[in-house]
């Protein structure tokens, strides 16, 4: 069939298009979401600043406290202590935990949701185990994870990875699920089967709910840092937290929260903008 | 326009049971049809009547309880290139390019780049949407997307059509530029299309035979020839005529009354 299809006259030859709108209010709307977005914490620090000097309390410090920490952290200079200028080695370490967590629970996550998601007969094997595994904090895991790996860095990195493992499998899952079965008809229909439908049909319609359970993970991963390294690892923000507490030096403890709090600020913007490049044919994926 | 030398469409004695609950539904009672390769067949009948449920069994995405359908000479088993299935919600790949929708067939056999190219480029003319080939669905009118949708199937080499309720979502004005569309490209193509739709005009402007489907269970009623020389001019009297002839019949298998009402003067 379809010897040889020639142009249509008229009607067929183009469809029309509607002009472009041009947004003026654009850039005025950004600015205005920036300056509200910065001010309510400028607001949040002035209470705290207040509070502190009309409490006279000396186990909270004051904001002027934690920056000089903060300053002393990064730069060093001022307590020239063990903790002066430490501050990259401490995020590098910490990221490597965070990152080998959250990729390792990405890299099963993904693949066995997809899976979970398509193949009945592995639903009706791992739902109910997954439903039983799923609500023990991650908490519960840190004697057994430190029998399993000992005290160190790899217990830290089972913690994140069990954090973040089950928003990813159950949004994957979920991704998958929620297809319309008229994809996978339309791709049958027109060839496609096997693991060919797996990359070219189930992933790809699941990406938006994976985005969704990746950025739940990587918000979970950075959380269960400080639980991580709680299992007795001498760098990393989480340990400076610790260390903060057992030393008494609440300003390092803050510092160390507002360290984990930016990074994890930061790094979710990388995400979000990689899932809007990626996803930007659909209409409802705009965070 | 038929053609008796090609294998023809043959659904044979085809019968549907669904199962709900403790309830058996009779949605299909033996349907024996055959439809001419390069035939355009419009399926009218009321809502329920087994229409949807028949062109997902001639599409193979549901099996029937009894009965075979032939394609291409060969029995079919499931879903195949040679019958491209064209949804009334469009079911594009919302992911993909226009462009990247309409290969998506040709480009599961792994065919050389340029021949990719030359489907696509033939394809996009041929719906004029050469200047959306690089759109998502989402940034596409409806009646684009269902554009995109035909030509995806064609683009495979179907050589049937099955098309369910495809123009019900559109506005009358879209709608009829795209019956137009589907009238050039079926004679130019010589594809069969069997063509689900709930309006009678529709039925009378584009088929070469109208199957008049009744409930209760589902079976083919009545097997209408329209003979009116194309292309076919709604306003004509002829074309009325033709018009009310279906219409009597379609509304006689849906409630008897109708057609009484009807005669009697106002
Ligand atoms: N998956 C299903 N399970 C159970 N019953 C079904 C299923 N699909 C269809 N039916 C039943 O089969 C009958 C025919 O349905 P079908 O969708 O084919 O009708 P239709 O003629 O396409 O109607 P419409 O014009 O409203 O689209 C209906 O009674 C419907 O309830
Ligand atoms: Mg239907």
């Amino acid at each position: 069939m379809n010897e040889h299809v020639t142009a249509l006259p008229e009607a067929t030859q183009s469809a029309p298009e509607a002009p472009a709108v041009r947004r003026r209010s654009e850039w005025i709307e950004k600015l205005k979401s920036i300056a509200l977005g910065a001010g309510f914490p400028i607001l949040l620090v002035l209470l705290w600043h207040f509070a502190v000097a009309a409490t006279g309390t000396r186990l909270i410090p004051s904001p002027r406290q934690v920056a000089v920490m903060m300053y002393d952290f990064s730069f060093g200079g001022i307590y020239d202590d063990a903790f002066s200028a430490t501050i990259l080695t401490h995020i590098w370490k910490s990221m490597t935990r965070v990152y080998g967590g959250f990729f390792l629970a990405a890299a099963i996550g993904i693949p066995l949701g997809l899976m979970i998601g398509r193949l009945k007969i592995l639903r009706q094997l791992l739902d109910p185990t997954i439903n039983v595994l799923r609500p023990i904090p991650v908490t519960a895991w840190l004697p057994l994870s430190m029998i399993f790996f000992g005290l160190g860095p790899n217990a830290a990195i089972f913690l994140v990875f069990l954090g973040a493992f089950y928003p990813i499998l159950l949004n994957t899952t979920f991704g998958v699920r929620s297809v319309d079965p008229r994809l996978f008809e339309a791709a049958a229909m027109l060839g496609c089967s096997g693991s060919a439908m797996f990359r070219q049909i189930v992933f790809p319609a699941a990406l938006p709910s994976i985005f969704n359970g990746l950025r739940i993970a990587h918000g979970f991963a950075w959380i269960l840092i400080v639980v991580g390294e709680m299992t007795g690892v001498p760098t990393g923000l989480g340990s400076v937290i610790m260390d903060g507490r057992t030393l008494s030096r609440t300003d390092l403890v803050v510092t160390g929260m507002i360290v984990i709090g930016a990074m994890g600020f930061m790094t979710d913007r990388i995400i979000v903008s990689i899932s809007n490049r990626v996803l930007s044919w659909s209409p409802q994926h705009h965070a | 326009m038929p053609d008796t030398k090609r294998p023809p469409l043959i659904i044979r004695g085809v019968t549907k049971r669904f199962t709900v609950g403790d309830d058996e539904i009779e949605a299909l009672s033996r349907i024996d049809v055959t439809i001419d390769a390069g035939q355009f067949v419009c399926l009218i009948g009321a809502s329920g009547c087994g229409k949807s449920t028949l062109l997902r069994i001639v599409a193979g995405f549901d099996e029937p309880t009894s009965g075979d359908v032939f394609s291409q000479g060969k029995q079919i088993t499931g879903p195949g290139s040679d019958r491209g299935m064209v949804f009334q919600d469009y079911a594009l790949f919302p992911w993909m390019t226009v462009r990247d929708n309409i290969v998506f067939g040709p480009r599961q056999r792994k065919p050389p780049k340029a021949e990719i190219d030359d489907i696509a480029s033939e394809y996009l003319k041929m719906v004029g949407l050469e200047r959306f080939a690089d759109r998502y669905p989402s940034q596409l009118s409806g009646g684009m997307k269902q554009r995109v949708a035909i030509a995806r199937v064609l683009a495979n080499n179907a050589s049937t059509l099955l098309m369910d309720e495809p123009f019900g979502a559109l506005d009358a004005l879209t709608r009829e530029q795209l019956q137009h569309e589907l009238f050039q490209i079926w004679s130019r193509t010589g594809v069969t299309v069997i063509f689900v739709t709930h309006s009678v005009e529709e039925a009378v402007l584009l088929a070469d035979r109208v199957l008049v489907m009744s409930a209760g269970p589902g079976r083919i009623a009545n097997d209408i020839r329209i003979e009116l020389p194309r292309p076919r001019d709604v306003s004509s009297p002829e074309f009325n005529a033709v018009r009310r002839d279906v219409a009597r019949r379609l509304t006689s298998h849906l409630a008897p009354r109708a057609l009484e009402t009807e005669s009697q003067p106002t």
